[in-house]
């Protein structure tokens, strides 16, 4: 699905009778729950730990199942071992507690398992601190455990927006065969904001790979090991990697702020994407012509749409802000293809780009 | 003509690939046989380790996972808890379960999971050709160990798996067999009866060590390393029941 968001999708309807206040990672969790997932792994770590928690108060009344594991790296093999059996199944955690879960994301990449796991950014490398960050775009998007595979990244804005999408990340995983990864934050996990819970029947998809005792049909394995004959990898990867091209061409979405008469296009995604939003509003109070373009799927990546941007004759140059020193950054590169300048600002670690330094930003390479 | 031996439906008739004078083989039929006993194969699902028998799903006849490198106790637990009503057991060797999943074994093991645990223990890192392992006994040598596994070198003394778990609340059988002779193999398909049995009725955690020869690295011919495992093994891994908590 190529959707174009627009800014009134990612906010909750007040006037509905359904709106809650509500924290992003109970939200979270509530629209999980409403789409059905019943097994979930996970250990503590914050600024995620309302997620486990919550959990832990609502599966008994879905009879589902939650499991405090004893590690992150256990919890990601529940994951894998519930997927397999085709169990609805999630896990989260934050920054260094999805380093740990690497090897198991690569081996449920490796056997096609489908699963969400949310990440709620900190700021890192190492321990860091518990402050939002998005230093984990290349860890998210490039593959941070071992081989040739891609996770669907999806990266909300909003608590509206984080529940949408995680409403619909487990029929993604599904039909896809591929783990869902919601890529958010300190911020985006912390903030209350008002929420209209998503509800309704989601999609099962029947497949052939569930383990679940072989009655009746033969025996199925699930496995990630290929050594007969010589190019089983080989030709397992280039299976995968069609797969990859499959969902790259169906799926992506991006959301456009002012952009028809930009001259300069900022673009960042999750909660720094709220300030640039403001940061959009107050240039145009001075007469700046600034827009935004927001990619919510980091991978896929809206590189057609950064393209066709930077070919229109009035936008001057792009400017990628993130909290991080750069790395959404390299596919708005990649995207733009030396068409126009693209700039960058970010802090991480703690520091987010507050509003009047990403104006004197702006204000300084216009002036160049 | 009275048949007196049937091939296990549970195991797939064809060659297998570990060495001539593996125990391997063995167990594969063992668990095959009772699962068969048991009518259980089309509700069964086996968690394979990485190790020599990390291709364990090409020989047994049911659903079976691979799983990352000592992780199989996890996956077991993400399996079962979705199939509470099926067979599931984890197939592991001593580097998988002892040193790269300790963390796994532990805690599945006190949370009380209801799957079986085949731990087969034969002293050495097989497939990797040879390395120490966490049970390898003092004075054996292996590749990373060339003058024999020694304290002064601060290689630690080899763990006894069952004794460890004995301690946990919620493990509720524990028994160590040895693949040598007809009377330790009965005595092992036994054990291997005992511990599904509990499994399916619920009770708790349970687990079957299995001592093993790995003729090739242990650097001798399948019939010394037999008597090998018979007279040095026990001595540091004592045979019999570790911990049952009754019928």
């Amino acid at each position: 699905m190529k959707t174009k968001v627009a800014a009134s999708d990612i906010t909750a309807d007040l006037a509905s009778s359904q709106c809650k206040l509500m924290k992003g990672n109970i939200a979270m969790v509530e629209a999980a729950v409403a789409a059905e997932c019943r097994y979930f792994f996970g250990y503590p770590i914050t600024p995620q730990n309302e997620v486990p928690a919550r959990f832990a108060e609502l599966m008994p009344a879905v009879k589902g199942t939650f499991v405090q594991a004893e590690s992150e790296v256990a919890a990601i093999n529940m994951v894998y071992g519930a997927a397999a059996a085709g169990g609805r199944v999630m896990t989260s955690s934050s920054s260094p507690g999805i380093s740990l879960k690497q090897e198991g994301i690569s081996y449920i990449a490796a056997a096609e398992l489908p699963c969400v796991i949310a990440n709620m950014m900190r700021g890192g490398p190492g321990l860091g601190n518990i402050a939002a960050s998005q230093s984990d775009y290349f860890q998210s998007c490039k593959g941070g455990g071992h081989g040739d595979y891609r996770l669907i990244v999806l990266a909300p804005s909003t608590v509206q927006e984080l529940a949408d999408l995680t409403f619909s990340a487990f029929t993604l995983a599904e039909k896809w065969r591929n783990p869902v990864m919601l890529l958010g934050d300190a911020v985006l996990a912390q903030i209350t904001e008002p929420v209209v819970l998503p509800k309704g029947k989601t999609q099962h998809y029947k497949h052939d790979f569930i383990l679940d005792g072989c009655r009746g049909r033969k025996p199925r394995v699930v496995r990630t090991l290929w050594l007969k004959p010589d190019d089983a990898v080989e030709q397992h990867n280039i299976k995968l990697q069609q797969k990859y091209k499959k969902i790259a061409a169906e799926l992506n979405s991006w959301e456009e702020y002012c952009l028809d008469d930009a001259e300069v296009i900022l673009t960042a995604y999750g909660s720094m994407s709220r300030i640039i939003r403001r940061v959009v509003d107050a240039g145009r109070h001075q007469g700046l012509r600034l827009g935004m373009l927001r990619p919510v799927t980091l991978w896929p990546f809206c590189t057609s749409v950064y393209k066709n941007r930077a070919e229109k004759k009035q936008v001057k140059y792009f400017l990628t802000v993130e909290m991080s020193y750069g790395q959404l950054v390299e596919d708005v590169k990649l995207s733009v293809n030396g068409c126009k300048p693209v700039y960058f600002y970010g802090r991480s670690g703690g520091g987010i780009p507050a509003e009047e330094q990403i104006l004197a930003e702006i204000k300084r390479l216009n002036s160049l | 003509m009275k048949k007196i031996t049937v091939y296990p439906e549970a195991i797939r008739r064809k060659s297998m690939h570990y060495c001539a004078g593996c125990s391997h083989g063995v167990i594969h039929r063992l668990i095959a046989e009772v699962i068969d006993e048991f009518n259980m194969r089309e509700k069964t699902i086996g968690v394979a380790p990485v190790g020599c028998a990390v291709t364990a799903y090409d020989y047994f006849n049911f659903d079976m996972s691979e799983a990352a490198h000592g992780r199989a106790p996890a996956v077991a637990t993400g399996i079962k808890r979705v199939h509470p009503q099926h067979l599931v057991f984890t197939y592991q060797g001593d580097g998988d379960l002892a040193a790269i999943g300790t963390a796994e074994i532990i805690h599945a093991a006190n949370r009380g999971e209801l799957f079986t645990t085949i731990f087969v223990n034969n002293a050495i890192y097989g497939m990797t050709s040879g390395q120490m392992a966490p049970t390898t006994p003092l004075g054996m040598k292996t590749t990373t160990s060339p003058a024999g596994r020694n304290l002064k070198e601060m290689h630690g003394s080899p763990i006894r798996v069952c004794e460890l778990l004995s301690g946990l609340d919620q493990t509720v059988y524990l028994e160590r067999c040895m693949i040598a002779g007809v009377k330790h193999i009965n005595r092992t398909k036994k054990a291997i009866r005992k511990a599904f049995k509990y499994q399916l009725e619920g009770r708790g955690f349970t687990m079957v060590e299995i001592l093993s020869t790995c003729n090739i690295n242990w650097r001798m011919s399948p019939v010394a390393a037999n008597r090998w495992l018979q007279e040095h093994m026990p001595a540091v891994f004592p045979t019999g029941i570790v911990k049952d908590t009754g019928e």
